[in-house]
């Protein structure tokens, strides 16, 4: 009798031993920005003068394109007061690569709004952490909501289409989310709902901040009855309550993503600014394509990961133990629970961990040292 | 429009094929797709949709056992959907 | 040494509606050849 085929691996299965080229990055343009939101997660604030010159980016855009990587997402800081930001979003169009950029919206005026409408192949995402001026501004700064509705209307009047507005989901916003979709919907954007990890400034509130258990469940039941709404795969750790949601569902650093930083640093991911987790730099021999191919970092990151403490769960599947930014920064070992392990494994090593001196972040360009108020709303 | 496999289908023209070591990868820069095609053999039949007047026809032409194509047109199907693929 | 029961099991019927029978003894089953995933979701981009 002839047999059937085994059952195939699952695609996360696959993704997991990496591939010859990532399939987008994020990509930090500069550290200068004119926010100081609280929990920034790459502690920007003042322009690093050892930033990649324009013709530095440009040979980055050109390697990205010998490599097929499809698509870009560009941050900061804020990326739109780097004086070349359009020489550079349309050199990477125009070197077959989409191109999304994450703004504050400082820079969205009318004009730009009708240039970002009349160009196909760029996106923009607006980023806010509130629904109402209280709550957003609470962590952004006073009048930041203000502004990126702002820009959110001129590239509405200019008909750009479908934009992102993208929150970091924290222990205040999470009550707001049916507004968030209200809000998006009025626009015409597309939402997306992301994971509030320790990263840069965000190690200093993330205990304050950081959803409830509670929260999480419900968080995680409001995504499965929105699947359109986008999650940048951040909340692949609630899979362990039962139902995945849509994406990968794994841990993309180093294997199918990773982050570019201002000054041509290789890293990981956007939320592990810190040596260990840095592979090289785009200015070595050999540029970001070795890097990416070669670097013991990514090299170590693709092979089979152990599952550590979390062996005998049964969760372990569907959580592969969670996110390796949140155990870093909140110091519980990499083969150990994610700190907001569904089941709770993670709650204690959290605890006994913050007596210990935790690891900081290796590069800090924070302005001014901005700290948690009051609770928006009293 | 639902797909036909008596149809002539080809690569959209702002489709990128990317080949990997499980088959490829297919991202559409128009409208942001991503699709993962997971056979080796379905990136080739992908390729050769172009040479032929019918999905069919394609499939006739190609070393796939007949049994897996049923599974082949939804795969097709599929990429018609995501727009990657659109009638020739 | 006590005589072990042999119970012969019933010869099983394949009655899968989700595989194809083509010929003799030969299954093909529904292969997942294509999987649409987000541009957004790979974890690890902002």
């Amino acid at each position: 009798m002839t047999m059937t085929p085994s059952k195939p691996n699952s695609l996360g299965d696959e993704m997991k031993s990496g591939l010859d080229a990532p399939i987008c990055l994020t990509w930090e343009l500069t550290y200068a920005c004119n926010l100081q939101c609280v929990h920034c997660l790459s502690s920007s604030g003042r322009r690093n003068p050892a930033e990649l010159t324009t013709e530095e980016c440009e040979a980055v855009i050109d390697e990205l394109q010998r490599m097929q990587v499809f698509y870009v997402n560009i941050g900061g800081g804020e990326p739109t007061i780097r004086p070349d930001f359009w020489h550079l979003v349309d050199y990477a169009v125009a070197h077959d690569v989409g191109v999304k950029f994450s703004t504050n919206g400082s820079r969205i005026d009318a004009d730009v709004a009708r240039r970002l409408a009349g160009s196909e192949y760029v996106d923009v995402q607006i980023s806010i952490d509130g629904a109402d001026a209280a709550t957003n501004d609470h962590v952004r700064g006073e009048g930041s909501f203000a502004t990126a509705i702002e820009a959110m209307e001129h590239l509405r009047a200019a008909d750009f289409g479908e934009f992102k507005i993208s929150v970091v989901m924290t222990r205040h916003n999470l009550s707001q989310i049916d507004e968030f979709k209200a809000l998006a919907d009025r626009f015409g954007a597309q939402l997306r709902l992301t994971r509030f990890r320790p990263a840069g400034r965000g190690a200093d509130s993330w205990h304050e901040l950081h959803p409830t258990n509670e929260q999480q469940v419900e968080l995680h039941r409001w995504l499965i009855d929105h699947p359109g709404v986008l999650t940048g795969d951040s909340f692949f750790h609630l899979s362990a309550l039962g139902e995945s949601l849509p994406g990968l569902n794994l841990c993309g650093a180093g294997r199918v993503v990773c982050l570019i930083d201002p000054l041509g640093e290789v890293y990981a991911c956007p939320f592990v600014l810190h040596d260990e987790f840095k592979a090289g730099s785009v200015r070595d021999e050999g540029g970001f394509r070795k890097i990416w191919l070669e670097s013991d970092l990514f090299t170590g990151l693709r092979e089979p990961q152990s599952a550590g403490a979390c062996a005998s769960c049964g969760e372990f599947d569907a959580c592969q133990g969670g996110c390796m930014a949140a155990k870093f920064f909140t110091g519980i070992p990499l083969d150990g629970p994610d700190p907001e392990c569904v089941i709770g494994y993670g709650a204690d090593l959290v605890a006994a961990a913050q007596g210990n001196a935790l690891p900081s972040v290796s590069k800090d360009h924070s302005r001014t040292r901005v700290t948690l108020g009051t609770k928006p709303g009293g | 429009m639902p797909f036909d496999p008596d149809k002539s289908y080809r690569l959209h023209d702002r489709v990128a094929l990317r080949p990997e070591p499980f088959g490829a990868l297919a991202y559409h820069y128009g409208n942001r797709s991503l699709n993962f095609l997971r056979a080796p053999e379905l990136v080739a039949l992908v390729r050769s949709l172009g040479d032929h007047d019918s999905v069919r026809s394609a499939l006739s032409a190609s070393e796939i056992d007949e049994r897996r194509w049923p599974s082949f047109e939804k795969a097709l199907a599929s990429l018609a959907r995501s727009e990657v693929l659109v009638a020739a | 040494m006590e005589p072990t029961d042999v119970i012969d099991a019933p010869e099983a019927e394949l009655v899968d509606t989700d595989t194809q029978a083509v010929g003799e003894d030969a299954l093909v089953e529904d292969e997942l050849l294509v999987e649409e995933i987000s541009i957004d979701g790979m974890c690890g981009v902002y």
